[in-house]
């Protein structure tokens, strides 16, 4: 399925949670925020989060700034 | 030294630090530890997928320090709302410190865009502490949306150059009902003097330290500075005057 991450096309393979993609990606679940479609998706629903093929993914982080 | 008190929560340090531009984190942790500070301001940005890294989160004391999310980036009202509810979302307390700059070259705070998302993220139960240019009436504005401070600017960000907007930064003082935070373009803890001695509840710096050889030195420096203006201030500084007026007695020379 292709989603949209971060603004770049990405190919992954269903079934995929955003709990368990970001476990591929090795980020805490605490270090980020994400929108799914254009909403904030809360942590607490993470794990339930199905991705689906012509979702968008946001996946934000904390970065040093003044 | 008094406290600081924004939105009714405490803060025995009147030096805010922001985090960014520090050639590490172990820099970045030296300069808040030097400052003393209390609030740190952090940004947010979209991970970089192929190499996501460690987070700078890790580096920082959630007990000893507020973190404060910024806006930066944001062009207009929407997309400041956005990331403070994002920064919400990460975890974070309800505090932003909001900054809707569109302006690449100079970063100036654009006011209306500005005031449009204080009232939007006030509403919406944030503690929103708006950066802006140092302008009294747009300050006003501002209060009376119910933001907990202002933020006028020094400075454009990241120049060092000072408080080159003295004049309007007293008047907002006067004025205000609510904390004001000088941010931006101080760069030398002199700066940091100039506005708490002119009546600034706190100041906001992270270029000065950020770039400084030693940044946790620079982090001390500031704190002296902020906490000698502050002494400076509620000792009550003398008039200035134009003609001299001696400070020796001008009876009881030695001379016929």
């Amino acid at each position: 399925m292709k989603i949209k991450i971060n603004g770049e096309p990405r190919d992954l393979s269903p079934p995929l949670t955003v709990a368990e993609y970001l476990a591929t990606l090795g980020l805490e679940v605490e270090r980020v925020a994400v929108e799914h479609n254009h909403r904030i998706l809360p942590r607490e629903n993470f794990a339930e989060a199905q991705l689906a093929d012509g979702d968008t993914l946001e996946i934000i982080q904390f970065v040093g700034g003044g | 030294m008094d406290d600081l008190i924004i939105a009714g929560r405490r803060f025995h340090s009147r030096l805010l630090v922001g985090t960014g531009k520090f050639s590490s984190n172990a820099a970045m942790v030296a300069a808040m530890e030097g400052s003393g500070c209390e609030i740190v301001t952090v940004a947010l940005r979209r991970v970089d997928i192929d190499n996501p890294g460690d987070s700078m989160l890790a580096h920082i004391d959630r007990a000893k320090y507020l973190l404060l999310p910024n806006t930066s980036g944001a062009r207009d009202a929407e997309e400041a709302v956005r990331l403070a509810r994002l920064a919400r979302a990460a975890g974070c307390e309800p505090w932003v410190k909001l900054e809707v700059t569109p302006d690449p070259y100079y970063l100036l705070p654009d006011p209306v865009e500005t005031l449009k998302a204080a009232q939007i993220l006030v509403k919406e139960g944030f503690v929103v502490l708006p950066y802006i240019n140092a302008d009294p009436v747009l300050a006003k504005h501002l209060q009376e949306a119910g933001t907990a401070t202002v933020m006028p600017l020094g400075a454009p960000i990241g120049t060092n150059r000072g408080l080159r907007t003295r004049d309007q930064i007293a008047i907002i003082i006067e004025q205000a009902v609510v904390p004001v935070v000088v941010d931006a373009g101080l760069g030398a803890p002199s700066h940091a003097a100039e506005a708490m001695e002119l009546g600034a509840d706190a100041v906001l710096v992270n270029t000065a330290l950020a770039v400084a050889r030693d940044p946790g030195a620079m982090g001390a420096a500031f704190k002296k500075g902020v906490e000698a203006g502050r002494q400076g201030f509620l000792a009550g500084l003398g008039e200035q005057r134009e003609k001299a007026e001696a400070s020796s007695p001008l009876t009881g020379f030695l001379r016929d």
